[in-house]
């Protein structure tokens, strides 16, 4: 067994993963490629398949089908301690019969490299909690445990590391600065990060590249801003961020743009931001970039209208308002209006109608559901 | 179980206030009375008993009650040998129980844990033996390994054993019985204890380089401890004293004699009430020492 620490990450490969439990399929033709150094964020819904994927990667659960190359290796048939790869786990699983140092001096010991004590203790300043390395895991709190768990990790330089939504159990200020920290270890460190989490906000946050997964495979992957800014399913739209959906046919087409006619009012999409461009497709878009006007305004090419609406509920979260605008025939749609001290002053039950640009807009592959209200 | 307490300090919740009240009193009185009446009395009896002397003006079997300690030396310089196979035989069976017992435990505790009842049948036949008596099964024991078998015939055979040696009555013999009818009294705290092992802990060790050997010594070993320390402290307290199984009439002889058929014999046949009390007490008094030597050498107060 190699001796030597890894200078980099190593990157990873999922081929054509498909695992099976008894009664149902986890993972259905995974493909996945994280380039190596990458901080890498698998999101997904509880049960969509992410922790299943991580356990494969560890080598804790055997594909059915598929190969696992971690460096271009296959460890597909390798055992979890014959792999160059670390865990954060979920419920961080310290060993309560061993010290904190010596949790984290495990894996050095396991490998027999020289002074593992020494590497340990580096490892435990490195997350901060030198002072507490003769303690015992179950008298840390939640996010000393955590961190705890990532020095144990992080003290074998793995290629890769594998994080178990190991920011899940804690409050949610300790959540924002333990983020900071692990993304300014993994930039130091220099080694690949694999973090499966269901917080959108999480992954966005801190991940190079966000995979969005559901039902067992990958609906879209890309850099968070990109995902954001242009969502390819509907379910993408829906689990990262809020979206508003208007699903209408395809009536007219230009040379740069497709329309849609829903109750009344024609809605356009650049093509190039459209997944289909012929049918009946749904077109999307985020509540914070569209505007609510107490007067019908003046058709333009370059904006999309919607309206008459009748505001339903106002909701003061802080830093904006949600407002919540009944439209017939087309549901509920959300806006959201930052509280910069010039919001417009508006009552519940007030006419209003909704404006967004042309560019903001985005088209969908799919339609939603029928019973999901758009 | 509640011997997985052995040895460890019960955390008592010291904010709650105290009640001492009439109704505590209530509560503890039938047990204190019980243990008042059915284990310090005779206890002090014992004792007492232990250092009489022979009445010079009675008969057969007539004590005064005197502070003889000198039965005790007497005893320990008759009977020593007898001591010493005791606690022998109790470690050996004690041993070998462990051995046996360890993976049935792991298997019904751990790895059958996808299906319950596997588990629970399993269970079952753990403690199914107990349903019948415990003389009957050692005497079917006698039985199954008595020089007429088949077994026995087959072993003279084969050449292990010579055409003048038997099983029944050798030490190999009592040692085979006392693990028999004890292991129950080993599996099933190192079953609750494994039972509740987290098997994430397992998963950890492997991820952090451990090979299967090496998880099952850093990792289930001394998770499992309390379950072995409890384990062996109930099999090797009742076979220290056990003389069913070393007895002539079962499956031993007068050369596997141990130390509760010696007291048997005292009491019983030679109605010498001193000296059976006095290794009553002496063999009370070593369990304890050993017991808690063991307890603190094993520091079950660092688990959980």
């Amino acid at each position: 067994m190699a001796k030597e620490f890894v200078a980099r990450g190593a990157d990873l490969e999922l081929k054509q993963i498909r695992k099976e439990f008894p009664g149902f399929v986890a993972i259905d033709n995974l493909d996945l490629h994280v380039p190596a150094g990458q901080f890498f964020a698998l999101l997904g819904p509880s049960g969509c398949g992410k922790t299943t994927s991580l356990r494969l990667v560890a080598g804790l659960e055997t594909p059915t089908k598929g190969k696992i190359f971690i460096g271009g290796k296959d460890v597909t048939s390798t055992k979890p301690h014959e792999r160059p790869v670390n865990t954060v786990f979920q419920s961080y699983a310290l060993f309560p019969h061993m010290s904190v140092l010596e949790n984290v001096a495990f894996g050095l010991r396991q490998r027999k490299i020289d002074n593992p004590l020494v590497r340990a203790k580096e490892a435990l300043n490195l997350v901060q909690l030198p002072h507490l390395a003769d303690r015992r895991p179950q008298q840390l709190s939640g996010g000393q445990q955590q961190r705890v768990a990532l020095a144990r990790a992080l003290v074998n330089r793995p290629s890769l590391l594998l994080l178990d939504e190991p920011l899940g159990a804690l409050d949610l200020k300790l959540r924002r600065e333990m983020q900071i920290e692990l993304k300014a270890i993994q930039m130091e460190v220099g080694l690949t990060f694999l973090h499966v989490t269901h917080d959108q906000e999480e992954a966005m946050d801190m991940a190079d590249t966000v995979a969005v997964m559901n039902l067992g495979h990958i609906e879209q992957m890309g850099a968070p801003e990109a995902l954001y800014d242009r969502p390819k399913t509907v379910f993408v739209s829906k689990f990262l961020g809020q979206s508003n959906l208007l699903v209408g046919e395809v009536t007219s087409s230009s040379a740069n743009s497709i329309s849609i006619e829903v109750a009344g009012n024609k809605i356009s999409v650049p093509k190039a931001r459209a997944e289909k461009h012929k049918g009946k497709i749904a077109i999307g878009f985020r509540p914070e970039k569209a505007t609510f006007l107490t007067k019908k305004p003046a058709s333009s090419a370059s904006t999309n209208v919607i309206g008459p609406g009748v505001i339903l509920d106002i909701r003061f979260t802080g830093t904006s308002n949600q407002y919540l605008i009944e439209v017939p025939e087309l549901g509920n749609i959300t806006v959201f209006a930052q509280n910069i001290g010039q919001s417009p002053v508006i009552q519940l039950g007030e006419q209003v109608w909704i404006s967004w640009a042309i560019e903001h807009s985005f088209g969908l592959s799919d339609l939603p559901a029928k019973s999901e209200k758009a | 179980m509640a011997f997985t307490a052995f040895g460890s300090n019960n955390r008592s919740p010291s904010n709650k206030p105290r009640r001492t009240g009439k109704v505590v009193i209530a509560l503890l009185a039938p047990g204190l009375a019980y243990l008042a009446m059915f284990f310090l009395t005779p206890l002090f009896a014992l004792i007492m008993v232990s250092l009489e002397t022979p009445d010079p003006a009675g008969g057969f079997a007539e004590y005064v009650p005197a502070f003889e300690f000198g039965n005790y030396a007497n005893v320990v310089s008759e009977y020593l040998p007898h001591i010493l196979r005791s606690f022998g035989y109790a470690l050996a069976a004690t041993v070998l129980a462990l051995l046996i017992s360890y993976p049935l435990a792991y298997f019904i505790g751990v790895k059958a844990r996808p299906w319950p009842m596997l588990q629970k049948l399993m269970l079952t036949l753990v403690i199914a033996p107990f349903f019948i008596s415990f003389l009957l099964r050692t005497l079917a024991w006698k039985q199954i390994f008595s020089n007429e078998s088949w077994i026995v015939s087959s072993l003279q055979d084969l050449g292990i054993l010579d055409q003048t040696q038997y099983v029944v009555g050798t030490p190999f013999m009592v040692i085979f019985g006392l693990t028999y009818n004890f292991i129950p009294f080993m599996t099933l705290p190192l079953y609750t204890s494994l039972e509740r092992l987290d098997t994430r802990y397992l998963e950890a060790g492997s991820d952090l380089y451990a090979t299967p050997a090496k998880v099952f010594r850093k990792v289930t070993l001394p998770l499992s401890m309390p379950g072995i320390i409890s384990g062996t402290l109930l099999t090797f307290i009742p076979i220290a004293g056990d003389y069913v199984n070393a007895s002539g009439d079962f499956l031993g002889s007068s050369s596997t004699a141990m130390i509760g058929n010696v007291i048997e014999s005292n009491y019983l046949q030679i109605n010498d009430y001193p000296s059976a009390s006095a290794l009553s007490v002496i063999l009370m008094g070593v369990i304890l020492v050993l017991v808690s030597v063991y307890v603190r050498k094993s520091g079950t107060e660092d688990l959980l």
